[in-house]
């Protein structure tokens, strides 16, 4: 017994001291070896009387176990510290730039168009599209404003052809008369989509958006549109409340017709919507001609509804602050890079239109 | 239309601030589009007397005077004008008074080494006459007792500019203005009695209107002033025209412009003496010229109504008079029109000439057809009381009569429309307000409709006019339900939202580029399609319809490029146009990346961005679309803007139905004519409309799942084969082997040179083997290694590498 106590004690101390692998490994010989301290002392076993054999052998083993763990404790312990100095050596200056990105955006007045959709989505609309190059009937004439009328006036018109027959189209209205051609009524729909005039200065661009908004069903009045224009703006500015005045005004295509102001104030600098005592057009609308219904062969007795034209760019400029009307088509790389949004900020109901 | 709120009250009792006005004027329809003070500052153009004038001593043609002013003191003023003299009593503008002509503000200034203490002013200067020639002479017997006191009478009145919409002629007169207000209880409406001429002298100039085809004048009223002297308007006529912004020219011509703006009658005033033998009101013959007003030639075309004598053209009836028959400071007898022309006439000759004056703006809307005599009888009693003169009879022409339009309304329409209700007494008066006379028919209205409102035909005019009176306040808001009964999107709309996306976020900043272009760029793009041109282009280089967007997007990439930017992706989706028809365009998404990869990156190499970089994005793109890449098909016939040598042309699948998209390295002419700098320039268009939507919905796709957890193995090959060997033939040839065990191929080096005979290139393969219902054996690999080996030697001539 003193023999196997000896034995553990002297290796214990021993593998107390700071250690290399070789050492240890030497250690192990010197007492699992085939002629180890440990292996010989096993081999032993069977000479001792029988008496003693049992906790002889009993004691061994539990020595034996305390030794081996020891030893794998102290191998672990090494493996660690050479881990660690190798992973020191490999340090490196973490403040370096990774690998570059680059951002794309996605326009302001596509993301404009999206919130738009969004929010006329959630009220029942759908969208609906038509060509940029017109002819003058969708244009103009459908829409109660025959040729020789001064009204036409009200639109500086691109033409492609002498005889004024196909042009680009002023306004998005003329989706209203393909749409109502294609269909049935009820209607309810909104278009976004390019308009061109030609005009150009300072708040006036050769092309420009627009988005047209139809609503035709039976006993749609003057209310549902107030109703409606209003949950837009208030939806669109993202704010609790509104102010809101309808003047009456005057389109062909509409009667009666009215321009929709909206109220804001400059504080800061920075203009703020739905406050203030100021007043900002912001769209025209109106309830839909009955010369209009009978030209797309819907009977003005049965269905009325409304109609709007709401300018996107002017929109996207109120709610995001943007100046200048031309840079939007300028593709200045630092504008875009600015004014432009993420393409994963998709505008949704649920998530929000704008983060 | 301008106006003021004192002109305003020739026809209106009103007690209300001008504020109210403004606001009023809005809500019912008349929109304000600014309100000016005209004559802020006015009251510092002091009436003053020269007391001495003295050669400048360093200046031949300048003088310095000696300027009573009305103070103390005496002002020295240096002036240029050779009227400049003793004794004369003329207009001072004071330093820091603001010339009205051209809004400068005055400020003391030395001229040649003199102080000039402000200026002595000319009428052309103070916009009184176009009379520049010399200072401002004031009758010294008017105005000695005034020197020192303000010239202008102060006006508190401001400038009120109204935009009034087309339907609105009645507007275009102050008259009808105070009639709308008084109708929305803003103050009463003034009941003016008409003067009317009660002359035993008959108006001796003929007129005859020609009953022919496409006449545009209806009826042509005219009477005759006789002994007249013409002259300077009195003050308050003068300050009436000045205080809406308009000059005062001479008495005649000072009244028709009056009677014109008050009643929206507009006359013409012709030297009865320069009338050959009559007046005859016709078509006009091609050919035919004459000088009007505004001192231009017109050559006109058939059937334009002319007002003619015997000797030719006087003028365009309702647009513009002529220079030969118009009345001057010497003329004596004075012819005035009062007429009507066809708006549809008017406006197709103006338009045809370009010509726009105040009158064609009114006729063109439809002028009072009784305001005839009213205008008459106005312009000959002030012609008469400013100029003297007798009075003729009234002559009047007509080739029609007209009457008032009569029509039925149903008051229950009202409610319909707006939603809210109003009373009908409330509705009578609000009609009878603006002039319409009423029979109840039961419960329906008959309406007779004034003479001035040619807007209103049918029973919706009527609502318009009801609920503008009324107030669009009233109407009640109705709250939208939300609900939704169809998608808001189609899948092709939805397929639009998804590619802008998709593009932008590998990158690429969206642009949004005029669809027209200059047919410069557009040259270079066009391909096979033909120029668009646009008739009246807003400039030449926004002159043609894109035939691709590429155009449009090169050049603000240059411009990018100048600004300083090297490595920039552009893409914009957007329409392009193969033809002028509607529905000629097509969607296309073109996208645009210049210069390199990892600039100045301690990292990594610099490279130059190549057709590789921006096909990954095409593909990447149609990918995350829904489209299968393992079926499209690509070849290298490209557009000529394209490197020929560094270009695909992807299909969706082998059919080669629609081009999905072209992509590659824009052809290095283009961007060397174009002058662009940039190490790299690559670009690709993407054809939304010949993207067939995916047969599956994601929904459907989403349903069937199935992997293999058999152990896969993979082989790796070289083949040599013939350079003209497409490596997409030879992958297509590979997965055809087995399509059940063969799951992906790989391509990982390609090599041409040493070693490799000429003509020819090494192309290594890394093929992926895995059955999905067994793990493979040794033996069964071996058999599909060999058939691949087989299979590639036989279809496209390689060899097998050893």
């Amino acid at each position: 017994m003193s023999d196997i106590k000896n034995i553990r004690d002297q290796f214990v101390s021993k593998l107390k001291n700071e250690l290399s692998l070789d050492e240890i490994n030497l250690i192990k010989t010197e007492l699992f070896g085939k002629n180890g301290q440990i292996s010989s002392l096993f081999k032993t076993v069977g000479s001792i009387p029988e008496s003693d054999r049992k906790s002889f052998a009993a004691d061994l083993n539990k020595i034996k176990d305390e030794l081996q763990s020891l030893i794998s404790e102290k191998i672990k312990e090494i493996e660690t510290k050479e881990i660690s100095q190798k992973l020191e050596k490999e340090r490196v200056d973490i403040t370096l730039p990774g690998r570059s990105f680059v951002r794309g955006k996605i326009h302001p007045v596509s993301q404009t168009i999206d919130e738009i959709s969004s929010i006329f989505s959630e009220i029942g609309f759908s969208v609906e599209e038509g060509p940029d190059v017109e002819n003058e009937y969708n244009n103009f004439t459908a829409l109660n404003t025959p040729d020789n009328h001064p009204a036409r006036d009200m639109h500086d018109t691109f033409y492609l052809d002498e005889n004024k027959e196909v042009l680009l189209r002023t306004h998005t209205s003329p989706v209203q008369i393909r749409t109502m051609l294609k269909d049935k009524p009820p209607f309810k729909i909104i278009a976004p989509g390019r308009t061109y005039r030609s005009d150009s200065d300072q708040t006036h661009a050769p092309m420009f958006h627009q988005v047209e908004g139809l609503h035709i069903d039976k006993n749609i009045n003057m209310g549902h549109l107030k109703g409606c224009l209003n949950y837009f703006i208030k939806e669109f500015f993202e704010v609790e409340k509104i102010k809101m005045r309808f003047r009456p005004s005057h389109f062909p295509f509409t009667e009666p017709s009215a321009e929709v102001d909206i109220g804001y104030e400059i504080k800061d600098g920075k203009i703020v919507i739905g406050e203030g005592d100021q007043w900002l057009e912001i769209l025209g609308c109106g309830m839909v001609h009955p010369n209009v219904l009978k030209n797309v062969k819907v009977d003005p007795a049965k269905y009325q509804g409304y109609a709007f034209g709401i300018g996107i760019d002017r929109l996207a400029m109120l709610k995001y602050g943007i100046n200048d009307l031309r840079a939007f088509f300028d593709c200045d790389y630092r504008w875009l890079n600015h004014f432009g949004f993420d393409p994963l900020d998709v505008p949704t109901n649920y998530r929000g239109l704008s983060r | 239309m301008k106006i003021t709120f004192d002109w305003l009250k020739d026809h209106l009792s009103v007690s209300a601030k001008e504020e109210k006005l403004i606001e009023k004027l809005t809500d019912i329809g008349l929109e304000v589009e600014s309100v000016e003070n005209l004559s802020e500052g006015l009251g510092l153009f002091k009436v003053a007397k020269i007391l001495k004038t003295e050669k400048h001593p360093n200046a031949d043609r300048l003088k310095v005077c000696d300027v009573d002013v009305g103070e103390k003191e005496i002002k020295k003023v240096v002036c240029g004008a050779p009227n400049a003299r003793e004794g004369l009593i003329t207009v001072y503008a004071p330093p820091g008074a603001v010339i009205p002509k051209n809004k400068t503000k005055l400020v003391i200034a030395k001229i040649r080494d003199v102080t000039s203490y402000g200026m002595l002013c000319s009428e052309s200067e103070l916009n009184l006459s176009e009379e520049s020639d010399g200072i401002t002479e004031l009758s010294s017997s008017k105005y000695n007792k005034s020197i020192g006191k303000s010239f202008f009478t102060q006006s508190s009145s401001n400038l009120i500019d109204l935009s009034i919409t087309p339907n609105r002629p009645d507007c275009l007169g102050v008259r009808g203005i105070a009639r709308d207000l008084a109708a929305s209880g803003f103050g009463k409406l003034k009941q003016i009695k008409e003067q009317k001429i009660k002359s035993k002298k008959s108006q001796t100039v003929k007129v005859k209107i020609t009953n022919e085809k496409n006449q545009g004048c209806f009826s042509f009223g005219s009477c005759l002033v006789t002994n007249v002297k013409n002259t300077e308007s009195p003050k308050w006529l003068r300050d009436k025209l000045i205080s809406i912004g308009q000059k005062p020219i001479s008495a005649i011509v000072d009244i028709t412009n009056y009677v014109m703006i008050d009643i929206n009658r507009p006359l013409h005033a012709y030297d009865a003496d320069k009338i050959a033998k009559g007046i005859i009101v016709r078509n006009s013959k091609f050919g035919e010229e004459f000088t009007a007003l505004d001192n231009k030639n017109y050559k006109l075309k058939d059937d334009m109504c002319v007002i003619s004598d015997d000797k030719g053209v006087l003028g365009l009836g309702g647009i513009i008079g002529g220079t030969r028959s118009g009345t001057e400071m010497d003329t004596q007898n004075v012819l005035i029109e009062s007429a009507y022309f066809d708006p549809r006439s008017i406006r197709k000759t103006s338009k045809e000439l370009n010509i726009d004056t105040d009158a064609k703006f009114r006729f063109e809307r439809g002028i009072d057809q009784l305001s005839i005599e009213e205008g008459l009888n106005k312009a000959a009693f002030l012609i008469k009381e400013i100029c003297g003169g007798e009075i003729s009879k009234i002559d009047i022409q007509k080739i029609s009569t007209f009457k008032n339009q009569i029509i039925k309304f149903d008051p229950n329409s009202f409610e319909k429309v707006t939603g809210f209700k109003v009373l009908t007494k409330d509705m009578l008066k609000i009609l009878d307000n603006l002039g319409f006379t009423c029979k109840k028919d039961k419960k329906i209205f008959k309406l007779t409709i004034p003479s001035w409102r040619p807007d209103i035909t049918q029973e919706i005019d009527v609502v318009e006019e009801l609920v503008r009176i009324a107030g669009y306040d009233k109407i009640k808001m109705e709250e939208p339900i939300k609900e939704r009964k169809k998608s808001t999107l189609t899948q092709t709309q939805k397929l639009f939202h998804f590619l802008q996306r998709s593009v932008a976020s590998k990158g690429y900043l969206e642009a949004i580029t005029w669809s027209f272009t200059d047919a410069k760029y557009n040259d270079h793009f066009k391909g096979q399609n033909n120029e668009l041109k646009i008739v009246n282009p807003i400039s030449s280089e926004l002159g043609v319809l894109r035939n691709s967007i590429f155009s449009n997007l090169i050049m603000y990439m240059s411009k990018n490029i100048d600004r300083g930017f090297k490595d920039l992706s552009i893409f914009e989706i957007g329409p392009t146009f193969f033809g002028k028809q509607p529905g000629e365009q097509n969607i296309i998404v073109c996208g645009l990346a210049a210069g390199k990869k990892s600039r100045l990156s301690w990292l990594e190499k610099e490279r130059n961005v190549d057709v590789f970089d921006i096909k990954k994005d095409v593909v990447q793109t149609l990918v995350e679309v829904g489209y299968d890449s393992e079926k499209f098909f690509i070849d290298d016939e490209t557009p000529n803007y394209y490197h020929p040598g560094k270009s695909g042309r992807l299909f969706l699948n082998r059919g080669k139905e629609n081009v999905a998209a072209y992509f590659g390295e824009i052809h290095p002419n283009i961007i060397k004519q174009i002058d662009m700098k940039t190490e790299s320039l690559v670009g690709f268009e993407i054809f939304l409309d010949n993207l067939k939507l995916p047969k599956k919905s994601l929904k459907d796709q989403k349903t069937k799942y199935s992997v293999s957890d058999y152990q896969k193995s993979e082989r790796d090959f070289a083949f040599i084969v013939d350079k003209k060997i497409k490596v997409q033939d030879l992958v297509n040839v590979i997965s055809n082997v087995d399509k059940n065990l063969i799951s992906n191929i790989k391509v990982f080096d390609v090599y041409e040179g040493d070693n490799i005979p000429e003509n020819q290139k090494s192309i290594a393969i890394s093929v992926t083997i895995q059955s999905q219902e067994k793990t493979l054996k040794e033996a069964d690999l071996d058999q599909i290694n060999k058939s691949i080996i087989e299979t590639v030697e036989n279809k496209t001539g390689a060899k097998i590498r050893s």
